[in-house]
């Protein structure tokens, strides 16, 4: 872990240089925080100081109050839970059974498929949006959160089997080598051994597929219209437009989507760092 | 938002390294397993393909799904997505639903008429150039600050948790309320940062307004955006070389410089060749900070390739569905070349991708 100049007090830092590396970290660390940190504050302010540079001078929670009440933030934040948690489940449902076939056995295919789901991943959403576009028009799912829903999985789905594939590789052959020798077929053996042992994979699958989709903006701004049903993308996208800036409601939005998101992120950081490093550090 | 997509892939990308290198031992034997079955299988075709699925059905069967999902929503829409662009389709002409009136279809192929419009289009070379920029700038700085971030915070030292916790941050907001929260403190007359320019009595900057300060400002927000991905991918390769190595170096009295340009360089290699790949196809596909930022303005001045196709067909008007599809291929044929070239320049500096 420790890097050896710091094991040894050898190596230990000169007070000038101790200082310069607080110095910069501390800049740094402000540069970080600072925009997230100015809309929470102008968040409570009253609107009409919102784009003042007073610090909050008379605290209230009319942003919120008008958001909640007066808009349709609700019903873009209950978009946006349906289609990206759908996706969510879906794509890890689906992709599931293909990481582990691609972790476990050699087959005819493998390295056409494997190839596939690498390339699909660096696809821009600008060659797909289009025939994905005219094709949920004929079906009549534009403005439909399933429409986005199948549009997400062309993403989540080549995604999430690579992943899984990372983290079943993770899981020592013996394991499955012992199902087989106490009769279980593959299917068996994936069902019953592998999956329980490959829940925190799994759950961090979901977790990136979720705030994927959940952060999702070019489909999500060219498929859904008309206020109610937007996602989060693109209602926060009707508060600042070129004749309008509700700064207020917009910062209190900002909040509201930024905080459970962030919380639950700094949460599983160790986790999630832990198993992003994994295969690069490998290497 | 560019954070977000970018960390979905990091973890994938995390492991294309490894993934690639199983993929390929794994795939030579497969290769001459079945150039040996095709040896044998001269005159017992049949039983040869019966031993293959009685081999193989189960893998065959657990990858089923998402073969099946791939080539319905990504294979299908693909080739119509080339076709299309080989049309006139256009808003107009492509099929619709008015009420209960079902209208047909009437766009044409026109073979490559579009791709001569787009390539002999000044335009196309202009964003272009402008994309290639964006993405060289937006991944060298992301690169360097994040390399620098990433050795500090690899010491220890007091308060080294909480730094962390700070410079996570921007990571863990999704990006495009980050994009909206830049878009506040760039305002040219209210916002934070022309206040703060105004208090130390410089004229208020048009950050958006203006396109050199916009293209500026887009690239300052996708390093914002970012720098937490790249410091942590690095600290975990920092973390991952032996601290032996720094000591014995430093036994032969190694200056600083030296240990990191001859151990900590070489030992980042592999992540670092990982998560420039992957940073460069996210920033050239960047949509987001473009478009929620600047709209691809003032004017055009800030239009990547990608928001190009975007603004094609859905914001211009008519809508042009076939000039869209025409950029989009257009931009994977780029992606595409790219990753080759990268490949094999990588391959030839004896990398094991």
């Amino acid at each position: 872990m420790s890097t050896a100049n710091t094991a040894r007090p050898r190596g230990s830092r000169s007070p000038l240089a101790s200082v310069g590396l607080h110095a910069t970290l501390v800049v740094a660390a402000v540069i970080a925080v600072f925009p997230v940190l100015w809309i929470l504050l102008t968040s409570l302010k009253p609107a009409q100081h919102a784009i003042t540079t007073d610090f909050v001078k008379e605290p209230t929670l009319d942003n919120y109050r008008y958001l909640l009440e007066d808009s349709h933030f609700f019903s873009w934040f209950a978009n946006s839970v349906l289609v990206a948690g759908v996706t969510t489940v879906l794509g890890v449902f689906i992709a599931a059974t293909t990481g582990y076939a691609v972790s476990r056995f050699k087959f005819p295919g493998m390295k056409p498929l494997m190839w596939t789901l690498l390339i699909t991943q660096m696809f821009p959403m600008a060659i797909l949006i289009v025939p994905l576009y005219n094709l949920m028009g004929d079906l009549g799912l534009l403005n439909q959160p399933l429409g986005l829903i199948i549009t997400y999985l062309t993403i989540a789905v080549p995604f999430c089997a690579w992943m899984m594939k990372g983290f079943f590789d993770t899981i020592p052959v013996e394991i499955d080598e012992s199902g087989r020798v106490d009769g279980l077929n593959p299917f068996g053996t994936f069902w019953r051994l592998i999956l329980p042992l490959a829940k925190p994979g799994l759950a961090v699958t979901g977790f990136y597929a979720f705030i994927t989709a959940w952060g999702e903006v070019a489909y999500a701004s060219a498929f859904m219209v008309g206020e109610e049903n937007l996602t989060l993308a693109g209602g926060l996208q009707t508060f600042v437009t070129q004749y309008t800036s509700n700064w207020g409601a917009m910062s209190a939005a900002s909040v509201l989507i930024a905080i459970p998101a962030a919380i639950f992120f700094v949460f599983a950081q160790r986790h999630l760092v832990a198993g992003m490093t994994a295969g690069a550090t490998k290497g | 938002m560019a954070a977000h997509t970018s960390q979905s892939v990091a973890k994938a990308a995390g492991d294309d390294v490894e993934n690639d290198v199983a993929a390929r031992g794994r795939s030579r034997r497969t290769d001459s397993d079945s150039g040996n079955r095709g040896g044998s299988r001269g005159g017992k075709g049949a039983s040869g393909l019966r031993r293959a699925v009685g081999t193989h059905w189960y893998a065959w069967a657990m990858v089923a799904p998402v073969v099946l999902v791939l080539g319905v929503i990504i294979g299908w829409p693909l080739v119509r997505g080339v076709y299309l662009s080989l049309t006139d389709a256009n808003e107009r002409n492509v099929s619709r639903t008015i009420g209960v009136r079902h209208i047909e279809a009437t766009y044409e192929f026109v073979g490559l008429d579009n791709y001569v419009d787009v390539l002999s289009d000044p335009v196309f070379l202009q964003r272009l150039v402008w994309t290639v920029v964006w993405t060289v700038a937006c991944v060298s700085i992301t690169f360097t600050l994040g390399l620098a971030l990433a050795n500090m915070l690899n010491r220890e030292f007091r308060g080294r948790a909480a730094y962390r916790m700070a410079l996570i941050l921007p990571w863990a907001v999704p990006g495009f309320v980050s994009v909206f929260a830049w878009r506040f403190l760039f305002n040219r007359d209210n916002g934070i940062l022309n206040k703060i320019l105004d208090g130390g009595g410089i004229a208020a900057i048009p950050w958006l307004d203006d396109p050199t300060w916009a293209k500026f400002s887009v690239v300052a927000v996708n390093v914002w955006l970012g720098v937490p991905f790249m410091m942590v991918a690095l600290l975990g390769g920092l973390q991952s070389i032996p601290g032996e190595l720094y000591e014995a170096a430093e036994m032969d009295g190694a200056s600083a410089w030296q240990r990191f340009r001859h151990i900590t360089l070489p030992g980042l290699r592999a992540v670092s060749m990982t998560v420039i790949l992957l940073s460069t196809i996210w920033t050239f596909n960047m949509f987001p900070v473009i478009f929620l930022l600047t709209r691809g303005g003032p004017g055009d001045s800030t239009e990547i390739l990608v928001t190009q196709a975007f603004r094609e067909a859905f914001i211009t008007s008519p809508r042009d569905f076939a000039v869209s599809a025409t950029w989009g291929v257009l931009i994977l044929l780029l992606l595409m070349i790219f990753a080759l070239v990268y490949r094999r320049s990588l391959r030839k500096q004896g990398e094991v991708w």
